[in-house]
């Protein structure tokens, strides 16, 4: 065994071992801000693990984009909202619980199954470097045997894009001035001020 | 590519000759680079804070500090130890675990982030595939620490100011990455060696600074603005926040927070110089002035001269960065919260947008000018 093998074992157990207790602490722990920041350990371990892959591209998306992005968010909107509500019992609560978790004995099963079926193949690629660059063959595939799913996913990002604009435009009316004698608002539309309104009533603030 | 001088060959040859095992003497070799760059950062930020000092002095019609050493270059290494030696105090009611771990997560990426800083073709600790990328990915992990500060110092001053800085990190980080891909486009390649390498053909007049007058702009107003300078230091205003998220610090908890802003500020110089005026490239290619004076490219002194002339080259154009940043932070007044989300969402983020439509179109009709 050499360094580098000795150095990827270590790195493996390390990884592991801070991947799993950070994930039993996001579900344990009380205090959800340890849970949103334990989470962000995680992610990173997972980032780790990536590298370990020789992944190095998708070990640098996974800290951009769950650790920079998704996590700061979460992190956001616990920070402002601060709600302080009691955990009030629920009757029959078990039944929620053990339905979930058969549901995640169940996934564990099947994730258990899927990975002893699979036929891993661990012996060819010891020691392989790639001959390119991750980033290259990523982009290759994106544009040749993997353009639907890319494009589908870019359609479905900007899908939610949208919404997230069209939700964060919107200005609401106060709750007093929906007279109940006005006419229903049409399907799938919220109440919202009229454009005219709207102009009118920044420009007064102006 | 000639092999030159192989400083880790010799390292560990040497090594290896005193009787140490090959494998032990790599793993000797492989901390030295890091603990080489560490020490330079921490240097660069020391030279950083005295030239903070002496310029904005100059901007005010001070002195300075003056009777700490030869114009008073000995002040930052005063403050260093002074904040090494005050008492590390942990107000009661804070969460204490998070209040340490803070001030940790800022520093550690920045940090970090020099893996990729190029002073030289060979003189860089790894030349990975994705180096900026890298850079962009380590800087999105501060914010984290930013708002772990923010909450644990149970403050609301801090709190806000924590939050303030999550949002504008994340907010400038979007039109910096998009500057970031116009320069990777025209060198077909993420690594910062390709960059500078694709930028060294004829000298000052390759530089992509020429190439990408938008995209320079907006990468250096974004830098300010992750670098929490003013005119965008909203997080720690103190007029509105006493200190931001530093208010509750002290000690070397604060020293943390403050090696990391200036160790940023000169990462971020750093990465201009290698994106945008051609790193470690002397403004005449020296590669060429050699061979018209008949020097071998093997030449040992010459490699030498190139290597020394490259460090000195990249860390003069990031303190030329640096000087343009203190200069601006001591003429500029601060924007307000609204203003700073309206300028990088309304207006940078669609001129970097422009900006990346444009490269590609150019790209395209003129490849030889842009990096076909």
């Amino acid at each position: 065994m050499n360094l580098a093998e000795g150095v990827q074992i270590v790195s493996f157990g390390l990884l592991s071992l801070m991947m799993i207790g950070a994930a039993l602490g996001v579900v344990l722990l009380a205090n959800i801000v340890y849970s949103a920041f334990l989470l962000g350990g995680v992610f990173i371990s997972i980032a780790g693990l990536y590298i370990l892959l020789n992944a190095d591209f998708v070990a640098a998306a996974q800290i951009l984009i769950y650790v920079g992005a998704v996590n700061v968010l979460i992190l956001f909107a616990i920070m402002l909202v601060n709600k302080r509500q009691d955990f009030a019992p629920l009757p029959n609560a078990w039944v929620r619980q053990g339905a979930t978790a058969l549901v995640c004995a169940g996934l564990f099963v099947l994730l258990g199954t899927m990975v002893l079926a699979t036929p891993w193949s661990t012996t060819k690629v010891v020691g392989a470097v790639p001959a390119q660059s991750s980033i290259v063959t990523i982009g290759e595939h994106f544009f040749t045997d993997y353009l639907l799913p890319f494009e589908l996913a870019s359609v479905l990002l900007l899908i939610a894009m949208i919404g997230a604009i069209i939700l964060a435009r919107r200005e609401y009316l106060p709750e007093q001035t929906i007279s109940p004698e006005k006419p229903q608002q049409p399907a799938l539309t919220l109440p919202e001020r009229p454009k005219e309104l709207l102009i009118a009533g920044s420009d007064k603030k102006a | 590519m000639n092999s030159g001088i192989d400083l880790q060959g010799i390292f560990i040859k040497s090594l290896t000759d005193f009787g140490i095992p090959s494998g032990a003497a790599k793993a000797l070799w492989l901390p030295l680079p890091m603990f080489l760059m560490i020490i330079g950062a921490t240097v660069g930020v020391l030279v950083t804070v005295w030239l903070e000092r002496k310029i904005s002095a100059a901007a005010q019609q001070r002195i300075g500090p003056e009777y700490m050493g030869p114009f008073g270059v000995l002040a930052p290494v005063a403050d260093g130890i002074k904040l090494v030696f005050k008492e590390d105090t942990v107000p009661a009611k804070t969460d204490g675990i998070l209040f340490t771990l803070g001030p940790i997560l800022v520093v550690i990426p920045v940090f970090l982030s020099y893996l990729i800083v190029p002073f030289g073709q060979n003189l860089v600790i790894t030349d990975i595939g994705m180096g900026v990328f890298l850079w962009i990915a380590f800087s999105s992990i501060a914010p984290i620490g930013l708002l772990m500060s923010g909450y644990a110092s149970n403050n609301k001053y801090s709190l806000l100011g924590g939050l303030r800085a999550a949002a504008q990190s994340i907010s400038y980080e979007i039109p910096l990455s998009l500057s970031v891909i116009a320069v990777a486009m025209m060198s077909n390649s993420l690594s910062t060696i390709d960059i500078v390498d694709q930028q060294s053909s004829l000298g000052i007049f390759s530089w992509n600074i020429w190439r990408q007058p938008l995209g320079f702009l907006i990468f250096w107003i974004c830098a300010l603005a992750e670098c929490e300078r003013l005119p965008f230091d909203l997080p720690e205003a103190e007029e509105e926040l006493v200190a931001g998220y530093q208010t509750e610090y002290s000690g070397m908890k604060f020293a943390l927070f403050y090696l990391g802003s200036y160790v940023n500020l000169v990462l971020s110089a750093l990465i201009f110089a290698v994106l945008y005026l051609g790193g470690w490239n002397f403004p005449v290619p020296i590669e060429k002035l050699a061979s018209w004076i008949g020097v071998s490219e093997t030449n040992s002194w010459l490699q030498i001269i190139t290597a020394s002339l490259g460090i000195g080259m990249t860390v003069l154009k990031a303190y030329f960065l640096v000087f343009l940043a203190v200069l601006v932070r001591w003429t500029v007044p601060r924007v307000r919260i609204d203003q700073l989300l309206n300028l990088g969402w309304k207006f940078l983020l669609p001129v970097g947008l422009a900006n990346l439509l444009l490269t590609a179109a150019l790209k395209l009709a003129f490849p030889v000018a842009f990096g076909g």
